[in-house]
């Protein structure tokens, strides 16, 4: 599973309880409601536990938490750019 | 305070006395000191006491001095000293020293109008045998319930639904359209109810049947006048007013012939109603208060803080989840409405320890929320205000970290999240600008209706219902000030004084009594500007003017916060384990048809997890079970 389907998963699971509707990776979570005033938090923490991240404060915003491919996007650079420290 | 009922029958039919001890003994947890009954023709009336005022004196149903009409009363009026002399000087006669029989003679002088001269919290029906009319009212703010049904050929009223479908006739069923209202606004627009053709008999409004004919009206309306000459003043004149009404709101609340207590919250509200008893008791009160094993929520250190400066004789029960998982199906009992926290219970347990202690009567600081800007939202609302003068301001949304101290979860948001949470559209604000993004959060939480439940509702529109029964004078006011009638006028008697109040106080047979709601001090405050309810953030600006001094600093200078209890977690407790397992089975959610089975089951593995749950998941799991309860304590009992 890419990291692209593992969210996807998250959200299917987390937020919309298994149904999966019409939901693309690029719908915004915000607009269609998926996502709630606390519900980003949950986002937040799967991102850090199941991808071993941790996101600074200047990360939380919609431009890399708001669909499905935007988070995948933020994963894939984040690890990119860890796995160019090491 | 007391359990009523009654029924009238239409055509020649005769009182079936038997129903009415039936229905009588459904609200006999309201009354355990007296019952009666009255029957006679076409009317049976019935009365379940609990004895505050002329103990021995004060027996109902009671009749006029010609035995022809006849009163059962929930409640007390507690300008009847007042009253009482009034009449007696216009040659009225008395055979008691309650407060009841004041009502019949000022309804002999005044009729249907002599609820407003009232000041009081009632819910009562008349008799009127020489009219052949009942008269029924409720007060302003709906402190007392009064619900009411008819078959085709009875009219039947209670202080309670239940008293109501002990009659075979009253079909129990669940109005879809009033759970969609809770599940946007926490409580029912009245006149609807849980069921469907039961009826609440609104705050502020009286009704009639005669002749199987029924008239309902609104006898009080309140009216926001932010300009009006009260606010003319310096602020210290003002405060004195307020601080006069609100001694003698809260000195009239003393008259009983039982020892009246507080509860004591540790908040501002509580304190100060708490420090201007102690001062016209001039003895040592005693308090009372509920606190939490959860840090998040408790706020003992306060409360002992106000007792210690106050010197009462403080009394608390501590309440874990545990606890509430125990009482919350005796809670929805109860409280006869799906609710989506569970904060009830813990009040519910409160009451008991008021009971245990040999107490009738507490005094308690609700009210003051709504009338004098204590709530966030009304905070809320003026940030979203300001922010929408200028929607591209980036500094502007920086404030709504000022809202909602005590929640981590929103104190966590980065400033885009808030922003986008708290949205605003440019443009004037619309009529629900204060509560839209609240009310849209709650829905959300509709997620977990079945399809045979949406298909029922057929795109039905809460808040469409809702644009229809506010008076048109809300169109023209600011937005604090809808916010304050939203708030004042729906939430407050629909939820905060039924299910967080008279029904969990009344299960154990206590009853509040509110200073802030006597209605001298909401139609002050109604003409308050709003400064000084709010002076930029600070909110009741005027009311801590006013508790200055009489107060702990502590107290007046602390950050609000409103009384909440744990939520969804509770129902992971052991105590909850065999009603919540059976009540979230497939099985009972499909035989019930209100929830979707897997939904649910995949909210209650995400609660069992240990994952973070968001405020809506909270609510979801809460309504979920509450509402299933409701089935199967109401709706499904008349199946079996």
């Amino acid at each position: 599973m890419n990291f692209q389907q593992e969210v996807r998963q998250f959200v299917i699971d987390n937020f919309l309880f298994g149904r999966e509707g019409q939901l693309s990776n690029a719908d915004s979570f915000l607009e269609s409601g998926i996502i709630d005033s606390t519900g980003v938090l949950e986002l937040i923490s799967f991102i850090e536990e199941h991808f071993g991240l941790k996101l600074s404060e200047n990360d939380l915003t919609p431009d890399n938490l708001d669909s499905v491919d935007k988070v995948a996007g933020l994963v894939a650079r984040r690890l990119a750019t860890r796995q160019g420290a090491t | 305070m007391c359990g009523i009922c009654g029924t009238v029958q239409y055509g020649n039919v005769q009182a079936d006395a038997q129903l009415i001890e039936r229905m009588i003994g459904a609200v006999r947890h309201r009354g355990p000191d007296d019952c009666g009954i009255y029957t006679d023709g076409q009317i049976g009336l019935g009365h379940a006491r609990l004895s505050i005022i002329d103990i021995a004196g004060g027996h109902q149903p009671m009749p006029d001095e010609q035995r022809t009409s006849w009163i059962t009363f929930n409640g007390e009026i507690f300008n009847y000293l007042e009253l009482r002399e009034e009449l007696t000087k216009k040659g009225h006669q008395f055979g008691s020293h309650s407060d009841t029989e004041v009502i019949l003679h000022l309804y002999q002088e005044e009729r249907e109008r002599c609820v407003e001269r009232l000041n009081g919290q009632w819910a009562f029906a008349i008799w009127d045998g020489p009219q052949q009319r009942l008269f029924l009212s409720r007060d302003r703010l709906g402190v007392r319930p009064l619900y009411y049904t008819r078959t085709h050929d009875m009219f039947l009223f209670a202080s309670e639904m239940k008293a109501l479908f002990v009659c075979p006739e009253i079909r129990r069923e669940l109005d879809l359209h009033t759970l969609d209202q809770v599940f946007t606004f926490w409580t029912a627009l009245p006149p609807r109810t849980p069921f469907k053709n039961v009826y609440q008999l609104p705050p502020g409004h009286s009704m009639t049947v005669q002749n199987g004919q029924l008239r309902v009206w609104r006898y009080w309306h309140l009216d926001y006048e932010p300009d009006s000459e009260i606010g003319q003043g310096s602020e210290e004149e003002i405060s004195e007013k307020l601080l006069a009404l609100l001694k003698d709101a809260t000195r009239i609340r003393l008259r009983a012939d039982v020892p009246v207590g507080a509860y004591l919250s540790g908040g501002l509200d509580s304190t100060f109603v708490t420090a201007l008893a102690k001062k016209l008791v001039g003895q040592k009160l005693k308090t009372f208060s509920v606190n939490f094993e959860d840090p998040q929520f408790d706020e003992a250190n306060y409360q002992r803080e106000a007792a210690s400066f106050l010197e009462t004789e403080h009394y608390s029960v501590r309440c874990s989840n545990r606890d509430i998982a125990r009482a919350f199906p005796e809670v929805i009992w109860h409280a006869e409405q799906p609710i989506l926290r569970t904060a009830p219970a813990p009040l519910f347990i409160l009451s008991k320890l008021v009971r245990d202690n040999g107490f009738k009567v507490v005094l308690t600081g609700e009210g003051a929320d709504e009338t004098m800007g204590g709530y966030d939202i009304f905070k809320e609302t003026k940030i979203r205000r300001f922010w929408q003068r200028q929607p591209r301001s980036s500094t502007r949304p920086l404030l709504l970290h000022r809202l909602y101290p005590y929640m981590e979860s929103l104190q966590r948001q980065s400033s885009a999240y808030l922003s986008n949470f708290f949205r605003i559209e440019e443009g004037a604000p619309g009529p629900f600008f204060s509560h839209q993004p609240r009310w849209q959060l709650t829905a959300k939480a509709k997620l977990f209706f079945s399809a045979a439940a949406k298909s029922d509702l057929d795109g039905y529109n809460a808040i469409e219902e809702l644009r229809g029964l506010l008076p048109d004078r809300y169109y023209s006011y600011e937005a604090f000030l809808q916010a304050q009638l939203l708030e004042t006028f729906y939430l407050l008697p629909g939820y905060i004084l039924s299910s967080q109040g008279d029904r969990v106080a009344m299960a154990h047979a206590v009853e509040g009594r509110f200073p802030f709601l006597d209605y001298r001090v909401v139609e002050f405050a109604a003409k308050l500007p709003i400064r000084m309810k709010m002076k930029v953030l600070q909110e009741k600006y005027l009311l801590k003017r006013c508790a200055q001094g009489l107060i702990p600093g502590s107290v007046q200078t602390r950050p609000k916060q409103p009384y909440r209890a744990p939520d969804a977690l509770c129902f992971l407790e052991p105590e909850a384990r065999e009603y919540v397992d059976e009540l979230l089975s497939a099985d009972c959610l499909c035989r019930y048809g209100v929830f979707d089975p897997g939904l649910v089951a995949k909210l209650f593995e995400k609660v069992r997890s240990g994952r973070p749950i968001s405020v809506r998941d909270n609510m979801a799991l809460v309504g979920v079970v509450s509402t299933q309860l409701l089935m199967h304590q109401f709706v499904h009992a008349t199946q079996q």
